[in-house]
């Protein structure tokens, strides 16, 4: 188990008593140079795991920013092989947790066991699935669990403490907690409920507990961090992204908004 | 044959209690939907078994819908083709001119009865659209339809129909800008709003119970025909035959005759330009498993795992996946399924409105199109069944253009 590098990172932030800064970016966009370009500075500024989206052509989980990410991807030629080689070309030189989020059919389309295998060789420690639930997973849960791999699952503001409980049984490496009703998307304001879910899920679990979807700015990622064990931030690196496309510094404006973010986090 | 006597066994017990339909089927969903689709099964196998939710639906289907539809002998269709002996299930003439309705009528009267205030929906050519947005407004619930724009184009008048009956149509431009697409909107606005919104999903599509609470509600459609053909013929038919988009028209007249081995059951996909043209929407002539919009079927897409985009002159057949339970049925050997291309169910279309005098939806007349090639194989004492599963006024412009475009050949 400890073998995991999520489980090291997360050990090493408990003893250390900080929170986990988890960036999100869609594998491929604007291309997969840039990707490795991004994840290395993310890394220099502080990240402590890194969650790569896999494009995919239907992303009903997310909202428009990261469809457009995967749009922009997909039309530059990123295919899940073309992932799982730039986290090979990362894990050269960074022993940073890498986690790839993907939609079930992509995997399912490289064959379950022949994903985990090559996952593993690449350098990949878990994996998120946005429309897979614990119920769905079995053959391919057993291939990531004999790959050395982290099934990480999402439990949500509407998940009952039966699911929640289900869940955290299955769950290895982290809980990802999504903060809201609703899709991908930066957000002006946190949940009102958001404590009291985070509260929740916490009471049933041991696992260490990220909280994402919707955290936008320092100030909202600093609030969330005093809730939880991690932040994930995506759409708003994404959105940053976005807005610096045919720019030369696109990946250093990306790293310096990680960089406050991961400031705020203390 | 189908003279013999029938044996009425029970259907099969599919799905399993988690919705699977031998390896297709299932929920594969966000975690935040889970809950919500627990809740609708359970809501659903209550409302099944509550004598008083099957009195109003049947009420509302007789006197509100017009059940049942007429199961219509085409004499001069059947002429015609010189072959078997055509009767038509005549689901054109039901409420909104098309099956939708059946589905919709169930699933709204069910959100009512679990306290929701919101109905939302996808829709391909405007029917299913037109059928929620009519039956939320029978109900006084509030109803949000997402559309492609290119399905608002091609189906212009649904359009004003549904905002007439006081939905909200909105317009989706993201990829496709189509049925798959609508699809994805609708489950965005249902992730968002699941407490108070009951998603009206329009096939045997999706997580379950979607998939067979959809066939159960269009299986009146099998039900009736079942009583109508034995009345007609004395037995029941030789062959069934109906479109295939997601498939509820064709599930809804094959699912109470699945035990009858001796009927024959042909579904009709969607053959676009060709399949050779890699344009169409044929997914069991170049699907492969996949998993799209909750469940595991036949799916449309590349070697990566993209949904590929598919392409058909009808609206209602444009889509990159099909019900899981056809896929279960089309493996087993159960169900054979063919295609027609969008020349050829234009062909279908004139052949109709010329011999029977009835404009059959685009979808529809897929079906038609694969009846001369059936009417080859069957002999002339046999019965045939279509499924006519909606009228063509809302595809009246886009046969106009086509047939400017590309002169038919004479039918007649």
């Amino acid at each position: 188990m400890s073998e995991n590098r999520i489980d090291r990172t997360f050990a090493r932030l408990k003893a250390a008593g900080r929170k986990g800064m988890i960036p999100f970016v869609a594998g491929g966009d604007p291309s997969l140079e840039t990707t490795l370009a991004l994840v290395r500075e993310f890394e220099a500024r502080g990240a402590d795991l890194v969650e790569i989206g896999v494009p995919f052509s239907d992303p009903l989980a997310d909202g428009v920013v990261n469809q457009r990410a995967y749009q922009r991807a997909l039309e530059a030629g990123a295919t899940l092989r073309g992932v799982l080689e730039l986290v090979a070309a990362v894990r050269k030189r960074s022993e940073i947790p890498l986690v790839l989020m993907s939609y079930v059919n992509p995997i399912h389309r490289f064959g379950g066991a022949r994903f985990a295998a090559a996952a593993r060789e690449a350098g990949v420690d878990g994996l998120i699935l946005s429309d897979c639930p614990p119920e769905e997973m079995a053959a391919l849960g057993e291939s990531l669990t004999t790959a050395g791999l982290h099934s990480i699952f999402l439990v949500a503001p509407t998940s009952p403490e039966r699911r929640i409980l289900m869940i955290a049984e299955k769950a290895r490496g982290y809980v990802y907690y999504v903060s809201l009703r609703g899709v991908t998307g930066p957000r002006d304001r946190l949940p009102d409920d958001l404590a009291e879910g985070v509260r929740r899920v916490k009471a049933l679990t041991p696992l260490p507990l990220a909280v994402g979807f919707g955290i936008s700015t320092p100030a909202q990622a600093a609030a969330v961090a005093r809730l939880a064990d991690a932040v994930i931030v995506g759409s708003a690196i994404e959105a940053r992204i976005e807005a610096s496309l045919g720019s030369a510094d696109l990946v250093a404006q990306a790293g310096a908004f990680l960089g406050e973010l991961r400031a705020a986090l203390g | 044959m189908s003279t013999q006597p029938i044996a009425h066994e029970p259907p099969p017990a599919l799905p399993d209690a988690l919705g699977h339909f031998g390896p297709y089927g299932g929920r594969f969903v966000p975690e935040t939907l889970m809950a919500a689709l627990e809740a609708l099964a359970k809501g659903y196998d209550a409302a099944r078994r509550d004598p008083a939710f099957q009195e109003e639906m049947q009420n509302l289907l007789r006197h509100y819908v017009g059940r049942p539809t007429p199961l219509y002998f085409a004499r001069r269709l059947t002429e015609r083709l010189g072959g078997p002996r055509i009767y038509l299930k005549r689901e054109d003439l039901a409420h909104t001119g098309a099956h939708k309705i059946n589905n919709t009528l169930g699933q709204v009267l069910l959100a009512r009865r679990m306290g929701k205030r919101r109905v939302i929906a996808e829709t391909g050519a405007g029917q299913h659209g037109v059928a929620t947005a009519t039956v939320a407004a029978l109900m006084g619930l509030a109803c949000e339809v997402y559309m492609g724009t290119e399905d608002m184009e091609r189906q212009a008048l649904n359009v004003v129909r549904m905002r007439l009956l006081g939905a909200k149509v909105t317009a989706v431009s993201s990829g496709s800008k189509t049925l798959k697409d609508a699809i994805n909107e609708a489950m965005r606005d249902w992730v968002t709003n699941v407490e108070a919104t009951h998603y009206v999903l329009g096939s045997v599509l999706g997580a379950d119970p979607y998939p067979r609470m959809v066939r159960d509600f269009q299986s009146v459609i099998g039900l009736e025909t079942r009583e109508q053909i034995l009345e007609a013929e004395g037995r029941l038919p030789d062959c069934l035959l109906a479109c295939v988009g997601g498939g509820s028209n064709a599930m809804g007249l094959f699912y109470p005759f699945l035990p009858e081995t001796g009927v024959r059951m042909v579904g009709v996909e969607a053959g676009g330009l060709g399949i050779a043209s890699g344009r169409h929407a044929a997914r069991f002539a170049e699907g492969v498993q996949g998993i799209l919009h909750g469940t595991r079927s036949y799916v449309l897409q590349d070697e990566d795992g993209q949904i590929r985009v598919t392409h058909s002159i009808s609206a209602g057949l444009d889509y990159s996946g099909v019900g899981p339970e056809h896929a279960y049925y089309h493996d087993a050997g159960r169900i054979e399924y063919a295609s027609a291309t969008d020349e050829e169910a234009l062909q279908g279309f004139r052949l109709l409105c010329e011999t029977e005098g009835i404009i059959p939806a685009l979808e529809s007349a897929h079906a038609v199109a694969y009846l001369p090639l059936l009417a080859r194989e069957l002999p002339r004492n046999s019965a045939v069944i279509l499924n006519l599963s909606g009228r063509g006024d809302k595809d009246v412009e886009v046969v106009a253009k086509a047939l400017e475009l590309t002169p038919m050949r004479k039918t007649c």
